[in-house]
């Protein structure tokens, strides 16, 4: 219930977002999450709402490059920042290299945390610190999946990291 | 959430003005706590101070190894730097052990520092909580209380302080600068967290309108020797039941210096500095460590659901002690405890 003074609406607040590679200007209130806005407004539905309190990581998408929450942060605060959800990051023609791995790998049951667990994994690769698949599963810690896909979820991403660090040796090395 | 409005200043000086010229505004760095709390009506500021325009972004070192991280710089960028690693592993293992990545690539140094407990009463405004509204009693004295308090509560509070950052933070030699309408000034850190006593609503000695800038941390001392190890209810993703920030200096087995600071059981890292100085000059060994051990925790009192927490800290302190003195620290991916 509310109290305390009396507030109509909150005025509107201009943001620039680029989201996949696609420029917004948008005009928003202020109490909107980047989870809601992408879901809402702009029909992104491909990125989930689990918890809606950073306990599940099913709404991870990648910011600036960074995996991030976006359930716990309001979008007027992201002005200029360039975000990648699921749907940026391969097609189903053109799959991303963890979508492949995940559907080798059986990644998934429900795949309701898919998506987020694809776009966290997204920024484990380029964040570079696992190196086994204990850290991998450590710092994959932040997307919980209730089918338990864990095992398959993980071979998936051992599989990208191999292939990558693979393609990145200098030939000199081979 | 409730109507607010949002301000994005670029100022130190504006953020500060702007806090001042509303009393129910409150300041948005990372995001992960305040609007968590916005979302249960836990808060509900008439005016959030989005801060992340402010130039407080900076991981500086200085020429004596002093280490001054900006309010702003997130979790993982501070415990990934490589002058963090180098010269405050201890740091650098406890920010490791908290939160997911994802909440370290948005939390940052000044939130982690104001992150508010995580007691179940404190997060539903159904039941009475006296640090969220004064007065109305405390639910969790006589209710469940497995996460709280053994050590510094109040007859009105025995919540504790969630982070693990901040168990480093006090363990080492830290200040906390601070800008506010008078100015900026210092605050040691063992003196920025507070006991609950008769006021269990005030977390911390800030003082209205002020803002942490930066901390500043003395590197290099404990590199060698330290460990941070956290027990919790799973093995990631879970805030500590106790854990023990560790950190020795130890010359031919004798202990120079000590530092012992606990997470989960107290409102505020809980150190004993006079504890430690009796220890000075004494073998690093196991009855030392549990001599301390005891010392530290003589005043503990569980509430009844957190009765475990004394022999578990008890463990923890001395465990953690052990991996320091060895120069075996936890590893935070290794689920094993050394
Ligand atoms: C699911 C979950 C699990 C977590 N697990 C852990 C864990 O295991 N260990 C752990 O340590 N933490 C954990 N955290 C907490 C996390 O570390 C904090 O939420 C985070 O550090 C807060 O930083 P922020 O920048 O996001 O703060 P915000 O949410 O932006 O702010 C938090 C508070 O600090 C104030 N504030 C922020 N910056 C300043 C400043 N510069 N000056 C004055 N006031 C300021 C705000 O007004 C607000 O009151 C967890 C969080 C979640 C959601
Ligand atoms: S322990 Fe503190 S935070 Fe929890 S219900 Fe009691 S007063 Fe509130
Ligand atoms: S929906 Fe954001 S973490 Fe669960
Ligand atoms: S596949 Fe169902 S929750 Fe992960």
């Amino acid at each position: 219930m509310l109290h305390g003074p009396a507030r109509t609406t909150s005025p509107t607040v201009p943001v620039m977002l680029t989201i996949n590679g696609k420029r917004h200007d948008l005009n928003l209130a202020p109490f909107v999450t980047l989870l809601d806005l992408l879901r809402g407004p702009l029909t992104l539905t491909g990125t989930k709402k689990g918890c809606d309190h950073g306990q599940c990581g099913a709404c991870t998408v990648l910011i600036d490059g960074q995996r991030i929450n976006s359930c716990l942060k309001l979008a007027v605060s992201l002005n200029g920042a360039q975000i990648t959800t699921i749907e940026g990051l391969g097609t189903p023609e053109n799959l991303h290299p963890l979508q492949k791995a995940f559907v080798e790998h059986d990644a998934y049951q429900c795949g309701y945390c898919t998506p987020g667990q694809i776009c966290s994994a997204a920024g484990l690769l380029a964040e570079g610190h696992a190196r086994s698949r204990e850290e991998i599963r450590e710092l994959m810690s932040g997307n919980l999946c209730r089918c338990g896909a864990y095992t398959n979820i993980a071979d998936a991403i051992e599989d990208v990291m191999a292939a990558t660090s693979r393609s990145n040796q200098p030939e000199a090395a081979e | 959430m409730r109507p607010f409005s949002y301000l994005r200043p670029t100022a130190v000086s504006d953020a500060v003005s702007a806090l001042m010229a509303e009393p129910g505004a409150q300041v948005l760095a990372g995001g992960t706590n305040l609007v968590d709390l916005m979302k249960y009506d836990v808060t509900h500021p008439t005016a959030v101070i989005d801060i992340n325009d402010l130039p407080l972004r900076m991981i500086e070192t200085g020429e004596n190894g002093e280490m001054r991280l900006g309010a702003l710089t997130t979790n993982a960028e501070v415990a990934h730097d490589p002058a963090v690693t180098d010269m405050l592993p201890l740091l650098s293992s406890a920010i490791l052990a908290g939160a997911s990545p994802q909440l370290r690539n948005a939390a940052t140094t000044g939130g982690n520092l104001l992150q508010r407990t995580r007691c179940y009463y404190f997060y539903d405004p159904a039941t009475p909580c006296n640090k969220r509204e004064p007065g109305t009693g405390c639910s969790a004295i006589g209710g469940v209380n497995r996460i709280h308090a053994i050590l510094g509560a109040s007859e009105t509070c025995i919540a504790t302080h969630p982070s693990d950052m901040c168990v480093a933070l006090a363990a080492l030699d830290t200040t906390v600068e601070v800008a506010g309408p008078e100015g900026s000034r210092e605050i040691p850190f063992l003196a920025f967290h507070r006991l609950p006593g008769a006021h269990p609503e005030r977390d911390n000695t800030l003082q209205p309108g002020e803002i942490v800038v930066a901390v500043r941390v003395a590197g290099g001392r404990f590199a060698r020797h330290h460990s941070y190890l956290k027990l919790r209810d799973r093995l990631s993703y879970a805030f500590a039941l106790v854990s023990a920030a560790a950190a020795l200096d130890i010359e031919e087995g004798r202990i120079l210096d000590v530092r012992v600071a606990l997470g989960g059981v107290a409102h505020k890292p809980w150190r004993d500095p006079l504890a430690e100085a009796e220890v000075a000059g004494q073998p690093a060994t196991r009855q030392t460590f549990e001599a301390l051990a005891d010392r530290l925790l003589a005043g503990a009192k569980g509430q009844g659901g957190n009765d475990f927490k004394i022999p578990m800290a008890r463990k923890a302190i001395v465990r953690a002690l052990a991996q320091a003195a060895a120069g075996t620290s936890q590893i935070q991916a290794e689920k094993r405890v050394r």
